[in-house]
């Protein structure tokens, strides 16, 4: 067991909503090795942040857990109570959310806010609490510490935000870090210099990443291994290499194609994944993709492709795989 | 006189911010901008936020009142601040619209979609009747993707794509020569993108519009611009053609914001090597002097501090305010 440092096994979790059941996850399996960058991608409502929430037991009610498990570091997440669950949070495992600008409290000073995790985990006074704060915003590029510990989050510009909240998801140096669109709410310049420090921080202390984004920028650079997630499923999972170079899934080769690219020479017609994201209230039968695939088959409307694996880390949910596999062998014979 | 559909002469837009009398402080959202679109052209318009491209993009439109500058639009004057001449907006409105970022924000909750659009048809009075106007509506919603199921439901009924969709219908409505896009796409989905950018294209051939794409995704400008305008606290530092300024850039901000985009190839992005920009962008109420970038250019010097570089045309349609353009090269 010792062997993944997270290892989520086929994971299912449903919002009960008044509106019906949406399911945001089915089947979701993760593994993760100590001090690696994994990369979540997948559009809105795909359930990239409901995968790296429920890791931390923020999926509260209405979310309900269904099935599978969820290892960390030793610990089961799903049977833990919150007690146990509030001394991992903050302390093995940390977040980082998407907007700077709403996830720091605006009445607390930016000291207050990194003291209180130091205290709430370790057992330093106040005075040594606050030598660390400050010994944390050198750390993360934050210069005159001593005067931004006595300032309030509206004082600080979007990107200076963002490094607080890596001070702080830091504090107790902990073994994960969740990243859900770090760098979204950013300017691009600015998000070169957040992208920049937290590799470096990866570098220094040794955690593993989960990087959640739309951004295949930007997991191209920082990951290696992607997971592209599409109607609350996995649909490929692989090296970072395997995903841009060999993508197997519709979807993947979809996503890589539609993003307009800088180094073109001349003007190239964009080529879109058509139809609308799907519905996770009514989500239709079979492959979840199937409605807006191009190459969907009559059993993709039907039933739900089983996984094809293409050596150790490279797996796919798609039956054109399949079928592909079962051509080859038939070839054989 | 002039060829040129579009033609903005040393635009500024200043907001109040505080202070009384002689205290009185302005942000300088936008100073002394220059450029020109021709006909069927799309000038893309690019820039981290607060740079004023937005600004520019509804200045023009006169959704703010200008604070100096001159704008022509096929020859006939829109306004000219120092000469105090001031066009009627209306019939412009016809012939100008705008399409704007948040399509959540941007339509009205309570009309329905085929009053979103048809709103524009009656008070321009292009449908003498109730059939005609309704006719109008369905075109121009299938010309975007629609249909006339659609014209009767209300916004939150509709997704984001969609919801852009009716906002660019809406701004189609009149049949403009000229649609000032902000930030269209930015709050869409990846695999949306491509279908609004492919649909802005497909207008843009079939009716022969002018666009001024704004928006702070370089390679989605690049892709869909002839010509790429690069703004920098509320000024202009570059434009040239778009292929040009991507490989030759010639002011160090251009340059240092291209190599921060993350390439979507793991092997370029590994090999290369990326400028990282130090700091921030300064706050326009309180603009550095001289050059407004030269806080985090790597080639600052002492006359990039006292003087502001001059806009000048380095090559041939490729323009460009910097103290220091042979070091860029």
């Amino acid at each position: 067991m010792a062997e993944y440092l997270v290892d989520i096994k086929n994971e299912r979790l449903s919002f009960f909503t008044p509106a019906g059941e949406v399911k945001a996850l089915n089947d979701v399996s993760i593994q993760l090795k100590e001090g690696e960058v994994l990369g979540i991608v997948g559009e809105s409502g795909s359930g990239k942040s409901v995968t790296a929430y429920s890791l931390m037991g923020l999926t509260a009610h209405p979310g309900k857990l269904l099935g599978g498990e969820l290892h960390f570091n030793g610990h089961q997440i799903e049977k833990m109570t919150d007690k146990e669950m509030r001394k991992i949070r903050g302390n093995e495992i940390s977040i980082i959310f998407q907007d700077p600008m709403t996830s720091l409290n605006p009445v607390y000073t930016i000291g207050n806010q990194i003291t209180e995790v130091i205290k709430l985990h370790t057992d330093k006074d106040s005075k040594q609490a606050k030598a660390r704060a400050k010994e944390l915003l050198e750390l993360v590029g934050i210069n005159e510490p001593d005067k931004r510990l006595k300032q309030y989050p509206h004082e600080l510009s979007g990107g200076m935000r963002q490094r607080v909240m890596i001070a702080i998801a830091l504090a107790c140096e902990p073994k994960l870090l969740i990243a859900d669109e770090p760098t979204t709410a950013l300017d691009v310049t600015i998000q070169a210099q957040i992208l920049e420090l937290m590799m470096e921080l990866k570098d220094k202390l040794g955690m593993a990443i989960i990087m959640i984004t739309h951004d295949l920028g930007v997991v191209a650079s920082m990951c290696e291994r992607i997971a592209v997630m599409y109607a609350g499923r996995i649909v490929e999972y692989g090296t970072t290499d395997d995903i841009f170079y060999h993508p197997k899934h519709q979807y993947t080769k979809g996503l890589i194609r539609s993003i307009p690219r800088l180094d073109t020479k001349e003007h190239e017609r964009l080529i879109p994944i058509e139809g609308t994201p799907v519905d996770l209230l009514n989500p239709p039968e079979g492959c979840p993709f199937a409605p807006r695939c191009d190459a969907a088959m009559k059993i993709c409307l039907r039933e739900m492709p089983p996984v094809s694996a293409f050596g150790d880390v490279h797996y796919t949910q798609c039956w054109l795989n399949q079928k592909e596999e079962f051509e080859k062998g038939a070839s054989h014979e | 006189m002039s060829e040129h559909l579009i033609e903005i002469e040393h635009l500024r837009q200043y907001f109040p911010a505080g202070g009384f009398g002689k205290h009185k402080k302005f942000v300088r959202a936008v100073e002394d901008v220059s450029f020109y679109i021709d006909k069927g052209e799309t000038l893309g318009l690019v820039g981290e936020s607060g740079c004023g491209k937005t600004t520019t993009g509804r200045t023009m439109l006169r959704l703010y009142e200008p604070t100096g500058g001159r704008f022509t639009f096929d020859g006939d004057v829109v306004f000219d601040v120092e000469k105090k001449q001031y066009a009627d907006m209306l019939p412009y409105r016809k012939r100008m619209q705008i399409v704007f970022q948040d399509p959540y924000a941007s339509l009205d909750p309570r009309m329905t979609v085929g009053d979103i659009v048809g709103e524009a048809i009656d008070v321009h009075k292009l449908a003498a009747n109730k059939e005609e106007r309704f006719e109008r509506i369905i075109s121009i919603l299938e010309r975007v993707g629609l249909n006339s199921e659609h014209a009767n439901r209300y916004p939150h009924e509709f997704s984001g794509g969609q919801r852009q969709r009716v906002g660019i219908a809406r701004a189609l409505a009149v049949h403009p020569e000229f649609i000032v896009c902000d930030e269209p796409i930015s709050a869409l989905d990846v695999s949306i993108q491509a279908q609004v950018i492919n649909m802005f294209e497909d207008l843009q051939e079939k009716m022969g519009l002018t666009y001024l794409f704004i928006a702070h995704d370089l390679s989605a400008v690049k892709h869909i611009s002839n010509r790429i305008g690069v703004m920098y606290l509320g000024r202009m530092v570059e434009l040239a053609d778009s292929y040009e300024l991507i490989d030759r850039p010639l002011h160090p901000y251009t340059k240092s914001l291209i190599s921060a985009i993350p390439i979507a190839d793991p092997k370029q992005a590994r090999a290369s090597q990326r400028i990282v920009l130090e700091g921030d962008v300064p706050s326009p109420l309180n603009p550095p002097s001289g050059c407004a970038f030269r806080t985090r250019c790597p080639y600052a010097d002492e006359r990039c501090a006292a003087q502001v570089p001059e806009w000048r045309e380095v090559e041939k349609g490729h323009f460009s305010a910097c103290h220091h353009i042979d070091k860029c090269n």
